[in-house]
């Protein structure tokens, strides 16, 4: 199969769904004969025009307040920010009015919005550029949170998220739009609320999210070579969670570390730890559950500090090491 | 308008220095970009060449006490209020020694020593703050004012309109100037504002708005002095339009495509603050051709200086990473 990089996917997800659905259109800063600040929706203004490719001012609240009220009127609108922490900006729009309107609605209407936004560290942008917030959403009923880690999974993630018929976050990372990996042509969608087993082992789950499945990955070879047999489930959405295939994953090998870049502290890894110790696996854990995540500072500059914030190969093939001689009494 | 007395051309040193600020904001930014492109710096920058007038020319009727607050496009405002540029560099770098020990960068830079109250990396998020800069200046009376840079893109988002109308019921010592370079990213002001001149937005908030040339040093200072006096005296905010020409591309992988070649060359040539101002001098027989190239020679001089001082500077220890979180 053809190869193309996770920004390709993102792109060529859209481009399908804009040429299937006329209610689909894309809002954003700069988004037209710019491409974005990553260049991923270079071309689409010459192909769907500037109506329904719309560069905007610089106005996130604005921006995003009418994606809502866009598509409580029928349209499917998509919105770039062009760097997830803009995502503040808009909280207002996102939190109280896309999240809450159906609900206070007493069940009338919906709000089938998709924001995509870049997120993450690792390309020395520092503090206010560098984020990873998608916990927040997790924690706020009427949200869905999407993070894919593959180009595969980008694609197919990306028009269940337009399909939906609720506000979605899609959660791509800078450092992961270069990747590349087969993805067919063809449009398809992967349903949101369904993990993905990346790779099969028998000592030690690996829950990983984002940038950190491709680290797990790396880490799980390097791991193999010592003769430790790593699993590593990506839920792929943190809302919905898929809760089956991580539990049965920690029945399966009794060990469990969770890795995830945004700040460990009140973060999503303290939701799957839970999850699995409310769960039946519990009974299967032979040693605590370990939780990997960002120190809790503002991501940094300086490259050696930035790298140092959040976990790396090595941080997590240290922690299956630790996890080995970790017994529980 | 009121004249006043720091914008004659007759202080000859003063004028000489000004050009000089000028001409160090220009060489220190070839040099980062120079830098960046050799890959000694990374992450991202912002330049602001073509537009080093209304930087010197606003910081230059201000007191050490006064302060600024600027953008993800500030280092010429850092270099004008009196930073130097060997701790700029350093930090640009990532270094120890940088004004914020190399967790800030370019985006972030900050001097309160000299009273800079910081670059922002959130477009607009900028004006809220220096609002409560000078409330805290009204409320202990302490007698300094506060100038707030942004572009025209920022005056776009909520937070310039509820900043000036904050600022204006409570008649806060703070100059809003909106350095109107024609484009945010991408989007220029014709497609994204629907009115001529920004400065006219002033009247939505009962407060002075001026329409400037950004590029003549002299008419930012006159203007700009007028307005701080006006701050001083607690008569309230004033907006200030400068406008001025961006000649870079927004930032480092900019291919431009949203403007002509013709277009910028018309700013190169006819509108080059630095060109304008010097050119100025030589007619008043302030300087001569040769003492400008002089001065130029001089000013890599001081900027190789930076990078030399940069580049010897240590990297933050990793214990570093989590100083600093808290007080
Ligand atoms: C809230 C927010 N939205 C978007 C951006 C991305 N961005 C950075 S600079 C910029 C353009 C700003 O234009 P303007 O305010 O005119 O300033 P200029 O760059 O021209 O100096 C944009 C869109 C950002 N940093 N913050």
């Amino acid at each position: 199969m053809r190869e193309i990089t996770y920004l390709e996917a993102v792109r060529e997800a859209m481009v399908q769904e804009m040429r299937v659905n006329n209610d689909v259109f894309l809002m954003g800063e700069d988004i037209g004969i710019y491409g974005g600040p990553f260049g991923l929706t270079k071309g689409m203004i010459e192909e769907f025009g500037p109506e329904r490719v719309r560069n905007t001012p610089i106005s996130e609240s604005a921006l995003t307040g009418s994606a809502v009220g866009a598509a409580l009127m029928g349209m499917r609108p998509i919105v770039e920010l062009q760097f997830s922490d803009f995502i503040t900006v808009a909280m207002d729009n996102i939190v109280n009015q896309a999240a809450k309107i159906r609900y206070m609605f007493g069940g009338k209407g919906k709000v089938p919005i998709v924001v995509r936004t870049p997120s993450g560290s690792g390309v020395g942008f520092a503090a206010q550029h560098s984020q990873s917030l998608e916990a927040w959403f997790t924690h706020v009923p009427g949200l869905k949170v999407v993070q894919p880690s593959t180009p595969y999974d980008a694609k197919g993630l990306f028009r269940a998220a337009i399909e939906d018929d609720n506000p979605v976050l899609f959660y791509e990372h800078k450092l992961l739009y270069g990747l590349k990996g087969e993805v067919p042509e063809e449009s398809y969608s992967i349903p949101l609320g369904k993990a993905d087993v990346k790779r099969e082992g028998s000592d030690i789950t690996i829950v990983a999210t984002s940038i950190m499945v491709q680290r797990a990955l790396e880490a799980a070879k390097l791991l193999e070579a010592q003769g430790i047999s790593v699993e590593v489930v990506d839920p792929r959405t943190l809302f919905p969670l898929d809760e089956e295939t991580i539990v049965n994953s920690v029945k399966k090998t009794g060990r469990v570390i969770v890795v995830y870049e945004a700040v460990k502290r009140g973060g999503f890894g303290a939701e799957i730890a839970s999850l699995i110790a409310e769960s039946e696996a519990f009974d299967y854990l032979d040693a605590p559950i370990i939780r990997l995540g960002g120190a809790a500072v503002p991501i940094p500059y300086n490259t050696i500090l930035e790298q140092k914030a959040v976990p790396q190969i090595d941080d997590i093939v240290k922690a299956a090491q630790s996890i080995l001689n970790k017994v529980t009494v | 308008m009121e004249k006043t007395v720091k914008s004659t051309l007759s202080n000859k040193e003063e004028m000489l220095e000004l050009l000089h600020q000028m001409q160090v904001i220009r060489t220190f930014e070839e040099q980062v970009e120079k830098l960046f492109q050799a890959g000694e710096i990374g992450g991202t920058m912002h330049l602001c060449i073509g537009q080093e007038a209304s930087a010197v020319g606003a910081c230059s009727v201000l007191e050490r006490k006064d302060k600024i607050i600027t953008t993800h496009r500030g280092h010429g405002h850092s270099i004008a209020k009196g930073m130097d540029i060997g701790r700029m560099m350093a930090e640009l770098l990532g270094r120890a020694t940088g004004y914020c020990h190399g967790k800030g960068g370019s985006m972030h830079i900050a001097d309160l020593d000299v009273g800079h109250l910081g670059a922002n990396g959130i477009v607009g998020a900028g004006l809220p703050i220096a609002t409560g800069a000078a409330l805290a200046s009204k409320m202990k009376d302490l007698g300094y004012v506060v100038v707030c840079f942004f572009g025209d893109g920022a005056t776009n988002e909520g937070a310039f309109h509820e900043a000036l109308n904050l600022a204006s019921i409570w008649d806060l010592p703070v100059v809003f100037i909106c350095e109107n370079n024609q484009y945010g990213m991408s989007g220029s002001v014709k497609e994204m504002i629907n009115i001529e001149h920004i400065a006219t937005r002033a009247t939505s908030y009962g407060i002075p708005g001026k329409l400037i040339d950004g590029n003549d040093i002299i008419q930012v200072m006159e203007t700009v002095q007028e307005a701080v006096e006006r701050a001083r005296r607690g008569e309230g905010p004033t907006l200030i339009e400068a406008e001025t020409y961006r000649w870079r591309g927004h930032s480092r992988s900019d291919a431009r495509k949203y403007r002509t070649r013709e277009e910028e060359a018309f700013w190169r040539k006819n509108r080059d603050p630095i060109a304008l101002f010097k050119n100025k001098l030589i007619v008043e027989e302030i300087i001569t051709e040769e003492d400008f190239a002089q001065l130029v020679e001089q000013v890599q001089k001081e900027v190789n200086d930076a990078v030399e001082f940069a580049r010897n500077s240590p990297m933050p220890s990793i214990d570093s990473l989590e100083n600093d979180v808290y007080a």
